[in-house]
């Protein structure tokens, strides 16, 4: 009997004692370390990171484990958490050109200051099953360079030199960077919100916007300008003291996309950009990002807006997948009193439906009488 | 890393409740208008209370008692999940009974008993804006609201009653709040609309993932939009309740077996216990002695 899933508190402590169960697995196997989930499945760490806003790499695996896998569980976990952490203050803007370069291409120049460095990439591995690693094998020891020092320019500096390419652009003076964490979202926004959002937007969701642009739903004429990632120092801001104090270095990704442009009546023709900044190493996050970032542009360049990629309202109310997974999940709570108000009205209806037709009316013109 | 947080009374912090009480305050003084806040995640996911759960933890105190009800019952697994959350984080008494409990924290149903001057009852709210599935952008539905246009909503209504030969909105009924704002009362059977007209008790309404807290002050005007000639009116039930004879009161459909046996129960599990309590016996119960196997307003909801 449906009234059975009238649970009481026994129940759901059991489903979460099963849960536990489930999650730990078979007890007979070692149980997988939270060092072990950082170094083996960084990956997932940093998607937990950076769609958590928490760089914080223990408690991303931490979750991770607790969530079994589930990323979007996992985000939760970890957003749950930082929700209740003070607010010291906020930082210096990162200088992504004094980043420590793991990684560093760019699609728009064949060689260029700094170099192209493919660094620790899935590009060009033949996507074939290694049957090594279903046993532990030895892995060899990584070739090693010599770091950079200093600056390593960036390719939107090079177009900048010649004027082909619009400069990162400034606030009024008495902007303020907003804070989607600790203010409510309104509709429009100024790009620093928005990029707040992407930055924390589901990957799928952001790739799916990315892609449809590039199949000319709201086409953006998009080359990698440069992709970049490795660690920056993160400056907080002390104004107490009246200077920065480092905290220590991060891992971001970086993307800056470069756009062709033909001009508008806002804009002179010239190459756009678009941006992504993610926390650990995601390109596919950062270059979808970028990639939606110009398409939500389009106000800003007096573009014609057609497409979703291009829609700031439709795209930053649906990007966050802990609201979406909530709100579509909560669908599985009881709705049956709602839904009770539902039989009654479609029963009546149905009376209504039927004695018009036994009378040899049209049931549905009746209505509208 | 054995101690990762220490949760403040109510789990928010302080800045977060004070945050969340301007909100509250500013929706009190607007009857009706949907007031932007800056909602947090709260360790239950989005679509599931946390707007509800965000003004509990803003206005309760220790000296408190939480009835929490989710389609009228209090031991659906979610209401027995908020309220044990308050009970772990804020260490707040507890109750079923409707005429102890200081704050309600409810989803889908107001109680049956008339709540008193004394009583806050919180609503769990997942799409606040009534004008949402007439206009998906918020930028336009907050202009309609600023310049009070509402036709669309009774072009909406009027297009029902074309097409249906009546009003076909049975829960999230939208009403007109202090003569001013159209108001969604959040997915409550429209049976329950009358409740909120000129309530002795504040009702407070939160949507987290929406990101607004709204209100209706005590004593306000709260009237269910209609027509002339089609005048609102409420969902009646050809039956009293089952267990305890009730009649005027919200019905759940309880299916007995797989031969079409039905019974209808108060969905109201504390009011139809209290009744029953007091002697009053509906026809299942008197044939079957269903009272403490778990039905609604069984032992269980008690405990």
């Amino acid at each position: 009997m449906y009234v059975a899933v009238k649970g009481g508190e026994a129940a759901i402590a059991n489903a979460h004692r099963l849960l536990a169960d489930r999650r730990r697995g078979d007890r007979s196997l070692p149980a997988v370390g939270i060092d072990q989930i950082v170094a083996q499945l960084a990956l997932a760490v940093d998607r937990v990171m950076a769609e958590a806003s928490l760089y914080d790499r223990t408690l991303a695996a931490l979750a991770v484990r607790q969530a079994r896998g589930d990323m979007i569980e996992a985000i939760f976990l970890l957003r749950a958490y930082r929700t209740t952490l003070p607010r010291f203050g906020y930082s210096q803007p990162l200088d992504t050109a004094a980043m420590k370069i793991e990684r560093r291409i760019s699609a728009t120049y064949k060689d260029l200051p700094g170099g192209q460095l493919l660094g620790p990439t899935f590009d060009y591995t033949h996507r074939l099953l290694d049957p090594n690693l279903l046993a532990d094998e030895p892995v060899d020891e990584p070739m090693q360079r010599p770091a950079e020092q200093g600056r390593i320019m960036r390719v939107s500096e090079i177009l900048d030199q010649e004027g082909l390419i619009e400069g990162d652009g400034v606030m009024p003076v008495d902007h303020e960077i907003g804070d989607l964490t600790r203010e409510p979202l309104e509709f429009p926004m100024a790009r620093d919100l928005r990029l707040q959002a992407l930055a924390r937007g589901d990957e799928g969701f952001l790739l799916a916007l990315g892609y449809s642009t590039q199949r000319g739903y709201g086409r953006t004429h998009p080359f990698t300008g440069e992709i970049r990632i490795g660690e920056v120092e993160v400056e907080f801001d002390v104004p107490e003291l009246g200077f920065s104090v480092s905290l220590g270095r991060i891992q971001v990704t970086e993307c800056q996309m470069v756009n062709q442009f033909k001009g508008s009546a806002k804009a002179p023709p010239q190459f756009t950009r678009g941006y992504g900044l993610v926390f650990g190493q995601s390109e596919r996050k950062a270059m979808a990002m970028s990639l939606v970032d110009r398409a939500l542009r389009a106000e800003e360049l007096g573009e014609d807006i057609v497409a979703p990629a291009q829609d700031e309202e439709f795209v930053i109310s649906h990007s966050d997948n802990v609201q979406a997974t909530g709100f579509v999940e909560h669908l599985k709570l009881p709705h049956y009193v709602d839904f009770q108000a539902e039989l009654d009205l479609v029963r009546r209806m149905r009376r209504d439906f039927e004695a018009a037709r036994d009378r040899g009316m049209d049931p549905m013109t009746e209505a509208a009488e | 890393m054995t101690e990762l947080a220490t949760y403040n009374f109510a789990y928010l912090d302080e800045q977060t409740k004070r945050m969340i009480r301007r909100a509250i305050l500013k929706a009190i003084a607007i009857p009706g208008y949907q007031v932007p806040f800056a909602s947090r995640e709260m360790p239950m996911p989005y679509g599931w209370g946390t707007g509800g759960v965000q003004l509990t933890a803003a206005i309760i105190g220790p000296q408190d008692v939480l009835k929490v009800i989710d389609q009228g019952a209090d031991d659906t697994t979610n209401a027995v999940s908020i309220r044990a959350f308050f009970q772990k984080v804020a260490n707040v008494a507890v109750t079923t009974r409707t005429e102890e409990a200081t704050i309600i924290q409810t989803r889908h149903r107001i109680p049956e008993a008339k709540l008193g001057p004394n009583q806050v009852l919180v609503y769990q709210v997942p799409i606040p804006e009534p004008l949402r599935f007439l206009e998906p952008r918020e930028t336009e539905t907050r202009k309609m609201h600023a310049l009070e246009e509402y036709g669309l909503m009774h072009v909406k209504l009027y297009e029902d009653i074309a097409r249906n030969g009546r009003i076909a909105t049975t829960y999230a009924y939208p009403v007109k709040v202090a003569g001013r704002y159209v108001m969604d009362p959040s997915p409550t059977p429209k049976f329950d609309n009358p409740k909120m007209h000129l309530s002795d008790a504040l009702q407070l309404f939160g949507a987290g993932r929406e990101k607004r807290i709204y209100a209706v002050p005590p004593y306000t005007e709260v009237v269910s939009l209609d027509f002339e000639d089609h005048p609102f009116e409420v969902q009646r039930f050809d039956k009293p309740c089952a267990l305890c004879g009730a009649e005027q009161v919200y019905l759940d459909e309880v299916i007995l077996d797989d031969k079409g046996g039905r019974m209808f129960v108060c969905s109201d599990t504390d009011f139809c216990e209290d009744r029953r309590a007091h002697g009053h016996a509906g026809a299942m119960l008197a044939s079957n002695g269903l009272a403490s196997d778990g039905l609604p307003g069984g032992k269980e909801a008690a405990e």
